[in-house]
């Protein structure tokens, strides 16, 4: 095996990063392939909690880092999908026990032991940011309809394009389509128009979002979810797929443009 | 002026900020800054031909992620610069 490594990463915080993290890793390996996380907020460790895998720590990257354990030693099997893992950050440490090319090791010699490999990024644009992108074969951004999640995003599309990390694409997380009718919400195709990225998914504001976090149960594994399988396209689209895009705006004509548009 | 009455178009608002500060953001030029550039520009075509500053237009274009600085400058009376005597 030689994983594909995904970067989730936003800029801004509380965009849903670790959320799309969660349920893009549920969605990937729910679909049949071998997947490893690795939560990359150092300090604000929060991806296990979102999994549902936080009784299951025993150790974390750090200590795979500073050789406490072994790889695999710190790898969490998840307990709904047997292909499923998470790395867990460390919690009382800070971000400057990590290096660049810390990570880039660690994940180099995880690559033979998955297909999919993603690494959920903390906020901002520094040292956590850097040593999360450093290994990764590509970015997703992920920003919401609202100016200052698309002023961040703007500038992480920048830095990464600047570091020739190539153009990352894009998710744009909690749309709420009955304000995009009303003109009260940056569209799907506003944002587009924005930040003249691509596009890999829309996920709507979805109640079940919160629920499924309450209850470290990720929404992608919900088959009635709006966001779950917004989130469970992106993971096909991930995998080279063309899946149409949901739709959620129904009635102002993006879509047809938009699919029209290529 | 602000009116409660009428459907007051946020989204719109939003759009037209964003273009503004996204386009500064990329070049890393304030809009004071995009003037003072604006100004040395005409000085330093002055020096080589007759131009009307009023009729200077400069504006920020982008293709994609790309910015690009487009000046659009009208030369006035090519012909009364003396040549030999720019240095
Ligand atoms: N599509 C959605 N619908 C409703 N709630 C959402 C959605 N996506 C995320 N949320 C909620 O938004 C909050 C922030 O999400 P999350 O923790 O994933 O963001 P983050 O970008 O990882 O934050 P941080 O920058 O702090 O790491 C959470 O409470 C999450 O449940
Ligand atoms: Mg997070």
């Amino acid at each position: 095996m030689k994983a594909q490594v995904v970067t989730i990463s936003s800029g801004k915080g509380g965009v849903g990063k670790t959320t799309a993290t969660a349920n893009l890793a549920v969605a990937l390996a729910a679909a049949g392939s071998k997947v490893v996380c690795i939560d990359g907020d150092i300090g604000l460790r929060n991806l296990d909690v979102v999994m549902g895998l936080e009784n299951r720590i025993v150790y974390d990257i750090v200590d795979v880092i500073e050789g406490r354990c072994r790889l695999k030693q710190a790898m969490i099997r998840d307990k709904r999908l047997p292909e499923l893992y998470l790395i867990p950050a460390a919690q009382t440490r800070d971000k400057q026990s990590v290096s660049a090319s810390d990570m880039v090791r660690v994940v180099h010699d995880l690559r033979k032991e998955a297909d999919w490999i993603l690494i959920d990024s903390p906020a901002g644009i520094e040292r956590g940011f850097k040593n999360a992108v450093a290994p990764a074969d590509r970015v997703i951004v992920v920003t919401n309809p609202e100016v200052s999640a698309v002023r961040d995003a703007d500038r992480v599309i920048g830095i990464l394009e600047a570091e020739e990390k190539g153009t990352p694409s894009l998710i744009i997380n909690r749309l709420n389509p009955s304000l995009v009718r009303q003109n009260d919400m940056l569209s799907a195709e506003d944002v587009l128009d924005l930040l003249a990225v691509k596009l890999i998914g829309i996920v709507p504001e979805d109640e079940n979002v919160i629920v499924g976090t309450n209850r470290g149960n990720p929404v992608a594994l919900e088959p009635k979810s709006k966001a779950g399988q917004a989130f469970r396209n992106i993971a096909r689209r991930l995998q080279g797929e063309e899946v149409p895009f949901l739709d959620l705006e129904a009635g102002n004509g993006f879509w047809s443009r938009w699919l029209g548009r290529k | 002026m602000f009116n409660f009455f009428k459907r007051h178009k946020s989204a719109e608002s939003a759009k037209e900020r964003l273009q503004l500060v996204l386009i500064h953001d990329r070049i890393n030029l304030s809009p004071a800054e995009l003037e003072a550039l604006k100004d040395d520009l005409i000085e330093t075509i002055s020096r080589h031909v007759v131009i009307d500053p009023q009729a200077v237009r400069i504006a920020m274009e982008h293709e994609g992620r790309s910015q690009r600085l487009v000046a659009d400058i009208p030369i006035q009376g090519v012909g009364r610069r003396k040549r030999g005597k720019a240095k």
